[in-house]
């Protein structure tokens, strides 16, 4: 295995006196796609906010490609880095599809507007999109958004992708679309950190899934020892809830529909 | 004499019309320098008092509610002839300048601040995680999407700075109004005075409109 490209210790994050994330470890490698499962309240969201320092850790230590996260790091470097894909999609509203995808890479990188352009109508062709670079994003539906939302974060050709929660915000029958775009960038050797609730997408796509519950890492390992044979009680009560457990209807979680109780 | 040969006499009108041109001239130019110095100043001022240091942050704030508790009669009133004992003379118009830009930048700032804060949270987060600069992330990101949302806002603001221009005339300042008296003392007749309210409304007027309709854009694009 190379070395992790994402590597968390012993991080601990306080809300007041709600304890989001309570000692966490953590390695990614590269071209892993990690997805973190768990109930609400689990602090998976805040886990990968700490990654780019969206939120700041109380105590523990964050290196990503090899850089400290911390107050001394460049860190607009480390988040240029770092892609994320948000649960609300978070596009600029005010700046056409082509616009949102192109800033970055222009304000950040460098590029001249021409690269910049050319490698996001690629981008936008790849995630299916390549009529709608002119259009704003409220002309947009929310499985459009999100898939510019991916776009715009591969634009910056970052070496690891966080996604928090990219389906929750999303009518069902849109959740589809979004998580094809992310299986294809999964085959395609992107390192992924995915906080989702879609747990056959886990299970089809991850090649390690972590349990979280309590701001704790409860369980981690391959999608089938954690689907399959989840040694933890809460894991197994979790999984149970959901209907994916080794003894639920697996074939019957559709996507989107991972609330339904048995 | 009848109603029109006093509040509308014609004859009085062409003889004062230049004097009321060159007042409205003055009036324009004092309305239009402490709109743009007020919106720049506004604008530095709310950034202040976001994101500046903790002092920075206390003084623009202190500063931005001193100024809108004055009445800018009084703060004319303190810079024209209370600044010449500290050994600063200002001109009518520079007086009337300093006062209106300031009482509009505290306003303005306010404006901004409540524009700013509008704007969700995620299109910083988002605007953060891409690696944009603080700066971009306000000038590209923030900022366009702020004064869209305060232009309604900002047009009312400058209506309320071209009417306060009329204060002016107490520091003996040639605006419109000032001028408007002088032509009513010299003819003994109030039309001036009539013409010169006229050309406010004539002014403002369509200004209201715009707010009106801007408001309404805004409404919509929601």
């Amino acid at each position: 295995m190379s070395t992790p490209i994402v590597r968390i210790e012993g991080l601990s994050k306080r809300f007041g006196a709600f304890v989001a994330i309570d000692g966490v470890s953590l390695a990614v490698d590269e071209g892993e796609v990690l997805c973190i499962i768990g109930p609400s309240g689990a602090g998976k969201s805040t886990l990968i906010r700490c990654i780019n320092r969206l939120e700041e850790a109380d105590e523990g230590r964050i290196v990503v490609d090899g850089v400290a996260v911390d107050d001394d790091c460049d860190l607009a470097a480390v988040r240029a880095d770092v892609g994320m894909v948000f649960q609300s999609f978070n596009l600029f509203a005010h700046r056409c599809v082509l616009d949102n995808i192109t800033l970055a890479p222009m304000r950040v990188r460098g590029r001249s507007r021409a690269e910049a352009e050319a490698a996001a109508r690629e981008l936008l062709q790849r995630v299916g999109l390549g009529d709608h670079a002119t259009k704003r994003p409220a002309q947009l539906s929310g499985g459009q958004q999100q898939r510019v939302a991916i776009a715009r974060a591969l634009a910056m050709e970052p070496r690891v992708l966080l996604f928090d929660e990219p389906t929750s915000a999303l009518d069902p029958e849109m959740v589809g679309e979004v998580l094809d775009v992310m299986r294809d960038l999964a085959g395609s050797g992107v390192t992924m950190i995915v906080v989702t609730h879609e747990m056959e997408f886990a299970r089809q796509v991850a090649d390690r899934v972590v349990f979280m519950d309590g701001g704790r890492v409860v369980e981690a390992g391959s999608p089938e020892a954690i689907f399959d044979t989840p040694r933890e009680a809460r894991t197994q009560s979790f999984l149970r809830a959901l209907g994916s457990g080794p003894n639920g209807a697996r074939s019957s979680v559709q996507a989107g529909a991972g609330q339904e109780t048995p | 004499m009848g109603f029109v040969e006093t509040f509308l006499n014609w004859d009085v009108f062409l003889r004062s019309l230049p004097l009321l041109l060159t007042g409205l001239k003055v009036t324009a130019l004092l309305g239009g320098v402490s709109i743009v110095a007020g919106l720049i100043l506004g604008l530095a001022t709310a950034l202040l008092r976001l994101y500046g240091l903790a002092p920075l942050r206390l003084l623009a704030r202190v500063c931005i509610d001193v100024l809108r508790s004055v009445p800018i009669l009084v703060l004319l009133i303190v810079v024209y002839y209370a600044l010449p004992f500290v050994g600063l003379r200002l001109s009518p118009f520079m007086s009337a300048a300093v006062t209106l830009s300031l009482v509009s930048a505290a306003y303005t700032a306010e404006i901004f601040r409540a524009g700013i804060e509008a704007v969700p949270r995620g299109q910083f987060e988002a605007s953060q995680a891409l690696g944009l600069s603080f700066r971009h992330t306000l000038q590209d990101v923030v900022l366009p999407q702020a004064i869209r949302v305060v232009t309604p806002a900002l047009t009312n603001n400058s209506i309320n700075v071209i009417k306060d221009t009329a204060l002016a005339s107490v520091v003996a300042m040639p605006d419109l109004l000032k001028q408007a008296t002088q032509a009513q003392a010299l003819e003994a007749n109030p039309t001036p005075l009539i013409v010169a309210a006229l050309i406010y409304v004539a002014f403002l007027w369509p200004l209201l409109l715009l707010v009106g309709r801007l408001e309404q854009r805004m409404a919509t694009a929601r």
